[in-house]
């Protein structure tokens, strides 16, 4: 296998989990809403998932609510605000595109961000002292981290701001790409909403959970047999929730020591590269960064062709979101920021994790060195 | 060698590929992504990527997606919208192919290490007796693309392939039916990828420039009608031209752009001696030379047009004049005119027509 530094698009799922789904993708096939034994076994271990997530969220048991991914909790969060609730969906313009879809479909605001890529705090308070009586904010829902860049917002003061000018409104995090990196015990109290998906810290594909806070409501987005207190029916992904449950327990005993080990592989990487070659933007500074992310932007570089040089020498990375086709498109992000497009064009994003060694990020240093200095002949 | 192969998702490329991977190359296909707006004519669509991906995975090579939408926009569609407002009639498909297949992707193609780039397109390269490097017709006649590739000069011919340029079109889709290639049967794509076939290019245009009303006159100056679209007349136009019927057949012989007139006559007046073309590529520069002392040509000025006798005088390196053997029907500024050999077997060279 080649150096896998796209660990935020998706990171390699936790042995552990694996292991505890397995019984569930084989003779632990009943359907945990069911009245029999074998159904109970099931729901048992539904319970013990759930009350395992809400210990490393920080939260009730009763306020965790699994669905199919990070996509559909950010959904939920904006359209189910909306409506049951009217008035205006708020983010800042550097959301993944799960929130920031959603808000333009509804019509809502899209705040300015700055140079680090993170809502623009007093672009935010001007948008919510702007609201007027007939269309009040309804929910805000602002990125905990940035999937692009890296970038860490400062949450607590997202939240200061909104109970101060919005009292009323749900305030929902994306907080996908933090749960690797940032104890999300200090997010989740700040927060009347949160979503994550279960592939980005080692859990499966297709399974994601949102914190919804009691006497918060959001209206659902999927109707049926009521399942998960009517908040999200649809019978259980029982193996998928258990996995999820299980990566996220080992993410998070192991974040401390992943942080320290993380940091200290990205800084080499990033220094290495730019010892050896000019003209490089480290996007984002590190002090505002989590630690599995390097982004940075070689000029006189295009990044369609460097990702494929990149490929050619097994190094697999990525630059901004590809659109359907797989076309890579210019960065919402980093026009938000104000990144010039000179920059933007070679930009590049390496993403570590759980897996990431030494010898990794030596075969990247010499692939991508040797790649930029081909492109720049 | 290492050749990356533009694959649009139709059958020529994808039989393309596998012609390049059969004969033992280093292959990779690449899908251009060239029109980011509104289309219902199916290129560039995620659908044609999405068949180009999966002839890529039968036949085993990578298969990357490319976007030149920017480039597109600025040397295709911004040209295209221009063109109409100038009076001029453009051709799009044969500036994609100058800008985006042959000088983009190619520059690309470079830099990544390629040796080659490839494309579906049926046409020959040659190499004659003296050494030169010949774009030859395709050897289906009726699908040959020679014409639309005219601008590749020796440099660029050396570096480009075009696999199927053998094979007649029936051929073409055998191979994909013995490789069962999925896109064996779709049908080839006709129109120009940005205009959408319900809204036309009446809409497109009308969604990015103004329309001037026009009036239009016969020949002698005397008013005949009106049109609402100035951008939309073409010269040897006959409908649309508000004028009644009876009479002769009236054509339009003249767009007469900074004026806002139309000028309207038979037939006869459409005809002329001569055509002054610019902006040539020639395939190799040593024919100026030799068309000094044998100019003899055979002109083709559309796609699936007959290549009709002339003789040509050169102007200058990049510019031509065309004396028909017998009077032609005007052809409208902005048109392709490609010179071919008098065997009518390969391209001498290529250019723009102008108004006079």
């Amino acid at each position: 296998m080649g150096t896998y530094l796209d660990h935020a698009a998706s990171t390699p799922m936790r042995a552990e989990a694996i292991e505890a789904m397995t019984p569930y993708l084989d003779h632990m096939y009943a359907n945990p809403s069911g009245s029999h034994r074998f159904a109970r076994e099931a729901r048992k271990a539904l319970d013990e998932a759930r009350d395992l997530v809400a210990t490393t969220l920080g939260c009730k048991p009763g306020e965790v609510v699994f669905t199919s991914g990070g996509t559909e909790g950010d959904n939920h969060a904006i359209l189910g605000a909306v409506r049951r609730l009217g008035g205006v969906a708020v983010c800042p313009a550097s959301e993944h595109h799960a929130v920031l879809h959603c808000v333009e479909h509804v019509h809502g605001v899209v705040v300015r961000v700055n140079s680090v890529g993170t809502v623009d705090l007093e672009d935010l308070q001007r948008v919510l002292e702007e609201a007027t009586e007939e269309q009040p904010i309804s929910v805000v829902s602002v990125m905990a981290v940035n999937n692009e860049v890296g970038s860490i917002t400062p949450m607590r003061d997202v939240a200061r701001i909104v109970r101060k000018y919005a009292p009323n409104a749900i305030l929902h995090t994306d907080a996908v790409q933090a749960a690797c990196w940032v104890d999300l015990r200090e997010i989740t109290p700040l927060v009347d909403a949160l979503s994550l998906s279960a592939h980005k810290f080692g859990g499966p594909k297709g399974v994601g959970v949102m914190v919804i806070k009691t006497g918060k409501n959001l209206e659902p987005l999927i109707f049926g047999g009521g399942q998960e207190r009517d908040r999200r029916s649809g019978t259980h992904n029982v193996s998928g929730i258990i996995a999820t449950a299980k990566a996220l327990e080992v993410t998070d005993k192991t974040r401390a020591e992943e942080t320290e080990r993380v940091i200290k592989l990205r800084d080499r990487l990033v220094d290495e590269i730019r010892a050896q070659v000019d003209g490089v933007l480290e996007t984002v500074p590190r002090e505002h960064r989590v630690p599995g992310v390097a982004h940075l932007c070689f000029s006189g570089v295009e990044n369609e062709a460097l990702l494929f040089l990149l490929d050619q020498a097994d190094v697999y990375a990525s630059a901004a979101s590809a659109c359907a086709s797989g076309a890579m498109e210019p960065s919402h992000v980093l026009e938000a920021m104000g990144i010039d497009r000179s920059w933007s064009n070679g930009a590049l994003r390496l993403s570590l994790g759980h897996t990431t060694t030494d010898a990794e990020i030596d075969h990247a240093v010499s692939a991508i060195v040797s790649a930029v200095n081909q492109l720049r002949r | 060698m290492k050749v990356l192969v533009a694959m649009s998702g139709g059958v020529d490329s994808s039989v393309a590929a596998a012609e390049l991977k059969a004969a033992g190359h280093d292959v990779v296909g690449v899908t251009m992504r060239l029109w980011g707006g509104e289309s219902d004519t199916g290129c560039c669509s995620v659908s044609d990527v999405d068949d180009a991906r999966r002839v890529a995975q039968q036949l085993n090579i990578d298969h990357l997606v490319f976007n030149f939408s920017d480039d597109f926009d600025k040397h295709v569609v911004t040209p295209y919208v221009q063109a109409h407002v100038d009076g001029i009639t453009p051709n799009p498909c044969i500036e994609c192919n100058r800008h985006l297949k042959f000088d983009r992707l190619s520059e690309r193609a470079r830099l990544l290490g390629f040796d080659a780039v490839a494309t579906g397109h049926h046409a020959r390269i040659e190499r004659d007796d003296e050494g030169i490097l010949r774009l030859a017709r395709g050897a289906d006649d009726a699908k040959d693309q020679s014409y639309v590739v005219h601008m590749l000069d020796q440099a660029e011919l050396a570096y480009t392939m075009f696999p199927v340029g053998h094979l007649t079109k029936a051929q073409v889709r055998e191979r994909a039916i013995e490789l069962g290639l999925r896109t064996a049967t779709k049908p080839d794509s006709q129109d120009v990828c940005f205009i959408s076939k319900t809204g036309g290019r009446e809409t497109f245009l009308g969604n990015r420039i103004p329309f001037r009303k026009a009036e239009v006159v016969n020949e002698d100056g005397t008013p005949a009608g009106k049109v609402d679209a100035l951008e939309l007349v073409t010269i040897g136009q006959r409908k649309g031209l508000g004028i009644p019927g009876g009479g002769p057949k009236q054509y339009v012989v003249e767009v007469d752009t900074p004026n806002a007139r139309v000028v309207i006559g038979e037939e006869a007046s459409l005809y002329r001696k001569s055509l002054i073309v610019n902006q040539i590529i020639w395939s190799d520069m040593h024919d100026i030379q030799r068309l000094r002392t044998t100019n003899d040509v055979l002109v083709q000025s559309s796609a699936h047009g007959t290549a009709i006798p002339a003789i040509v005088e050169i102007l200058s390196e990049s510019s031509i004049r065309i004396i028909w053997s017998e009077p032609q029907r005007r052809i409208a500024p902005g048109q392709s005119v490609v010179l071919y050999n008098m065997t009518n077997t390969h391209v001498l060279g290529g250019g723009i027509a102008t108004a006079e």
